[in-house]
């Protein structure tokens, strides 16, 4: 085939070219084009299927969670909320509202104390300013998983721990975040627009909240969503912070009740239903912030 | 590792500009105190919450608590140099060995298939005659915004031979004896499809995007020569992103070593996962269950340092595989 189509090319002039090849194209790739399709589809139905199952699931009573067919539907998923609700006077609710807290607040902290490091790093020459990028991004590579028991023993001696401050705190530093900002403010902010700013009496941080920000928009959308999905995923700092389970995030939370399930099996009723409406939110804010959001900037910021 | 690269042209403008104009000189000081100011957040967080906890790891990795009398009363504990008597015992403990062997299998299984299926997926999305496009990549890109706990619960239950549709799907088969997915000999499988599940969008998206940015020139004038979309794809594509499949590697591989969240919320379920299924579990047992600290920051420390390792190792060997050729 490689042959024909360069001699063909040599031979057939270019517009007969062009419509000849695209219906032999056409004829022969089309197969290639419906396993390809057809591969992509298994990928999103492998990656549906636990949703398809959780949404299918929450609709059943306990008893019929281990009787009927896995995807047969049943009509009890408005109990189930009530139910849900009702454990321990709306206990699950306030999860809700301590991850939308910890995960919401806590990124656009972080989000702002990226930018204006950021910032500070791409657009200032100053002395010290590549050790301190460079301690930062060493920060990238530690886990933060690792830090989190020093963490813990460190709060314990200022009697933080078992508090909201204790899971919000850590997580308000976020080096990659900072990492990205840098990149990103160095792109979108033109150094000229800063000095025209300052050659009109404007101050620094007036320039960078008014002029610096706005343009940085997308790459702070960026930040804000992988700082918010870090920190709704952590499971580890809560989980080692919180004693009190009035303070859980949900995952922490749904994580007790599965445990408990193990002893009284009705829980899981609650467990499913209550890891569908936690999902719910969180992919409504991605498809809803899907055009912002700029993963080329991490895919890019990988350039080495 | 890009810092150097990407100076901005602008950097240095404002250090030339201000001996043009003496009045400017008192700002121009200035402008050496404001980008401080403006990094002190950062900084501060930074040390209180990064650089002091890393620090106090390694300090009590380094010790041990000395129990006088009956080890009653407050003063009857106190903190002693240990050496490395905490590194030896981890290193020493099988257990601690084992799970860094679960671990190790855990990632072999995950990493490779992970990252295939991402690239497969990126590459079919960035290929010109595949048909839904935009629903397999919202669809698969979907379980990114689902936490590793939530989902591990919903694969948990449906590993579960009561409500799995797996096991009515081996009974219309006729199969009976199906071993329990999370029995001792498959669990480690069952942990690497959630992170599995969990992981292939997002990698695919760093890759679909990193394929989009490439000019669509190339391949023109690689189909005016007669290159197949296959040859496309494997000649030109994969090497051009080769960046960004290097980076989703090495950020895969930290991930492995850190798995807690899956093996902790599937334990309710199973009897195969002990406390110490992974390296995270163990310093998290010595740590809470038996209250060795010391035991635990050694073998945090040890965590951190392989991390640190392998992302070195990988680099350096990627970077000479693959940038080789350049010099």
């Amino acid at each position: 085939m490689t042959i024909t189509n360069q001699t063909r090319a040599m031979v057939v002039p270019e517009f007969h070219e062009a419509s000849d090849r695209r219906s032999r194209n056409g004829d022969q790739r089309m197969p290639l084009a419906i396993g390809s399709t057809a591969v992509l589809l298994l990928g999103a139905l492998y990656c549906l299927l636990p949703v398809a199952w959780v949404v299918i699931a929450s609709t059943k009573d306990a008893s019929e969670l281990f009787s009927t067919f896995t995807f047969a539907p049943s009509t009890h998923l408005w109990d189930n909320i009530v139910e849900l609700t009702n454990y321990r006077d709306g206990l699950y609710w306030r999860w809700m509202a301590n991850t939308a807290l910890y995960a919401g607040f806590g990124a656009i902290v972080s989000t702002y104390v990226s930018a204006l490091s950021g910032y500070a790093l791409a657009k200032y020459v100053f002395p010290g300013k590549n050790v301190v990028f460079r301690v930062l991004l060493m920060g990238v590579l530690v886990p933060g998983v690792i830090v989190a028991i020093p963490q813990y023993l460190l709060l314990a001696q200022v009697g933080l721990t078992n508090t909201y401050w204790s899971v919000l705190l850590p997580q308000l530093i976020s080096p990659y975040g900072i990492y990205l900002a840098r990149i990103y403010a160095a792109a979108a902010v033109p150094t000229d627009i800063i000095e025209s700013a300052r050659t009109e009496g404007a101050r620094e941080l007036y320039i960078f909240h008014r002029i610096a920000l706005p343009m940085m928009g997308p790459g702070l959308v960026t930040i804000f969503l992988f700082q918010f999905v870090a920190v709704w995923n952590n499971f580890m700092l809560p989980y080692i912070m919180l004693g009190n389970d009035e303070l859980f995030p949900i995952t922490v939370g749904l994580s007790g009740l599965l445990n408990q399930g193990a002893s009284l099996p009705a829980m899981y009723t609650l467990v499913i239903t209550g890891a569908l409406l936690s999902i719910i939110p969180l992919i409504v804010l991605f498809l809803v912030l899907q055009r912002y959001w700029r993963v080329d900037l991490a895919a890019g910021a990988v350039k080495a | 590792m890009t810092a150097t690269v990407e100076a901005p042209s602008g950097d240095t403008r404002p250090a030339r500009r201000a001996p043009r104009h003496p009045v400017k000189r008192r700002t121009a000081a200035r402008r050496h105190v404001t980008p401080w100011m403006m990094l002190a957040p950062g900084i501060v967080l930074f040390t209180l919450f990064m650089a002091a906890p890393i620090l106090y790891t390694f300090v009590l990795s380094f010790q041990k608590e000395l129990v006088s009398g009956l080890g009653l009363g407050s003063g009857s504990r106190t903190r002693t140099f240990a050496g490395l008597e905490n590194y030896v015992a981890t290193f020493t403990d099988p257990e601690f060995l084992a799970s860094v062997g679960r671990v190790l299998v855990y990632g072999l299984i995950l990493v490779p298939t992970m990252l295939g299926l991402a690239l497969l997926f990126a590459l079919l999305l960035d290929a010109r005659r595949t048909g839904a496009k935009g629903f397999s990549r919202v669809s698969i890109f979907l379980p990114y915004a689902v936490p590793a706990v939530i989902s591990s619960l919903l694969w948990g239950f449906l590993y579960l031979p009561a409500v799995s549709p797996f096991y009515w799907i081996f009974e219309q088969l006729g199969w009976d004896d199906v071993p329990s997915l999370l029995s001792p000999g498959l669990v480690v499988f069952a942990i690497a499809n959630i992170g599995l599940w969990g992981g292939v969008g997002f990698n695919m998206i760093v890759m679909y995007t990193s394929l989009k940015a490439v000019p669509t020139e190339i391949y023109e004038a690689a189909r005016i020569d007669g290159a197949s979309e296959r040859q496309i794809a494997l000649r030109i594509k994969v090497p051009i992103i080769m960046p960004a499949l290097i980076m989703t590697a090495l950020f895969s591989m930290i991930a492995t070593l850190q798995v807690f969240a899956e093996p902790t919320t599937l334990r309710p379920l199973t009897n195969s996962l002990s406390t110490t299924w992974s390296p995270l579990m163990y310093v998290y047992r010595d740590a809470f269950t038996r209250d060795d600290i010391y035991s635990a920051a050694a073998t945090s420390v040890i965590i951190a340092v392989a991390t640190f390792a392998i992302s070195f190792l990988f680099l350096r060997v990627v970077q000479r595989r693959a940038f080789g050729q350049e010099d």
